[in-house]
């Protein structure tokens, strides 16, 4: 067999894999997203496994291991995501940003202000210059009454 | 020169004008596999999702049979069918996702992630495509005792040469379950 099927067909299937993690809102999905990324890595271990004829089969044991890390990977993640839902009430990764920083104040926006502009823009608040002290104020109350 | 160049290959009995029965079957659902994919990343409606991503990764399972990797075709329909495509539903119900339509499924930068997806698998194939394009596995016969996938020769070099990440693996599953029991506790003291 050609070599050039299985390691297109792995590159492809990352790169698919790397789309879902960017483009997918909720939580889980981006879980899917990563396992799609790590088939494709065990893909190409088989492959070469098969190619170079190791005596030693490593591409096949480490296909293994990553399967194994894979299925501890997304446990654990899950339990997460299963967390922040239960103290945040949604799943939605942009709705998350209780950490994100504050825009400074007196400061002209720099990149970190720029970077958080169009998600603000996106999660359905006017984009009005008032709304990131607005959101800043009262993540610092909520804070607060932690 | 081209002619040259498949006489060449074509006196080592392999071409890319005439491929095997297994290249085909191996393209054919490669390309299961990627539309599955793509709609596992696409699809607005999150079970089908997991839905499409069992088709995925039983495609995947195919193309390892295909490789003559059997034990880790089994593996992989065991575990990422049998149980992480189950916990990635139990996820979806717990976090209490919509049955039908969600509209809000992806994100707004999803156009730059397009865009570096689509930019990341032009340079990734147009390298590999360059870099194997004149190499060719021998896929051992189909009865041949030795096949270089079985349960037995992965299992003599699991257990001879690779122990201790073995062992170590298992101390990392031990630690991953106990940390998903910590972390999904329900009551914990200092609320």
């Amino acid at each position: 067999m050609h070599l050039a099927y299985p390691a297109v067909l792995a590159a492809l299937l990352f790169c698919v894999g790397l789309y879902g993690v960017l483009a997918r809102r909720n939580a889980v999905l981006m879980l899917m997203s990563v396992e799609l990324m790590l088939n494709a890595v065990n893909l190409n271990l088989v492959a070469f496994d098969v190619w170079l004829r190791d005596t030693l089969h490593a591409g096949q044991a480490l296909t293994l291991f990553t399967i194994t890390i894979a299925a501890a990977e997304i446990g654990l993640g899950l339990a997460i995501v299963l967390m922040v839902f239960r103290t945040q009430g949604t799943a939605d990764i942009d709705r998350l940003r209780e950490l994100s920083e504050p825009p400074a104040d007196g400061l002209p926006p720099g990149p970190t202000g720029a970077e958080a502009g169009p998600d603000d823009s996106d999660t359905a608040s006017p984009a009005s210059p008032a709304s990131p002290a607005s959101l800043t104020g009262s993540a610092q109350g909520k804070a607060g009454a932690v | 020169m081209t002619a040259a160049l498949a006489a060449s290959l074509s006196s080592q009995g392999h071409s890319f004008l005439s491929p095997t029965g297994v290249e085909i079957v191996f393209v054919l659902v490669g390309l299961a596999v990627l539309g599955a994919a793509v709609l596992t990343v696409s699809t607005s409606q999150l079970v089908h999702a997991a839905l499409w991503l069992v088709v995925a990764l039983g495609g995947l399972a195919i193309e390892y049979l295909l490789l003559t990797a059997e034990f880790i075709a089994w593996v992989q329909v065991l575990i990422y069918l049998g149980s992480v495509v189950v916990l990635v539903l139990f996820g979806l119900m717990l976090t209490r996702a919509p049955i039908g339509r969600s509209p809000d499924a992806d994100s707004g930068n999803r156009w730059v992630a397009l865009g570096l997806a689509v930019v990341a698998a032009g340079t990734l194939v147009t390298l590999v495509v360059d870099a194997f394009r004149c190499t060719w596995m021998d896929l051992p016969a189909s009865g041949s005792t030795s096949v270089n996938g079985s349960t037995q020769a992965n299992g003599e070099v699991l257990f001879r040469y690779w122990v201790l990440p073995f062992e170590a693996l298992s101390v990392l599953l031990l630690a991953a379950l106990v940390g998903a029991i910590v972390l999904s506790r329900r009551h914990r003291e200092e609320g």
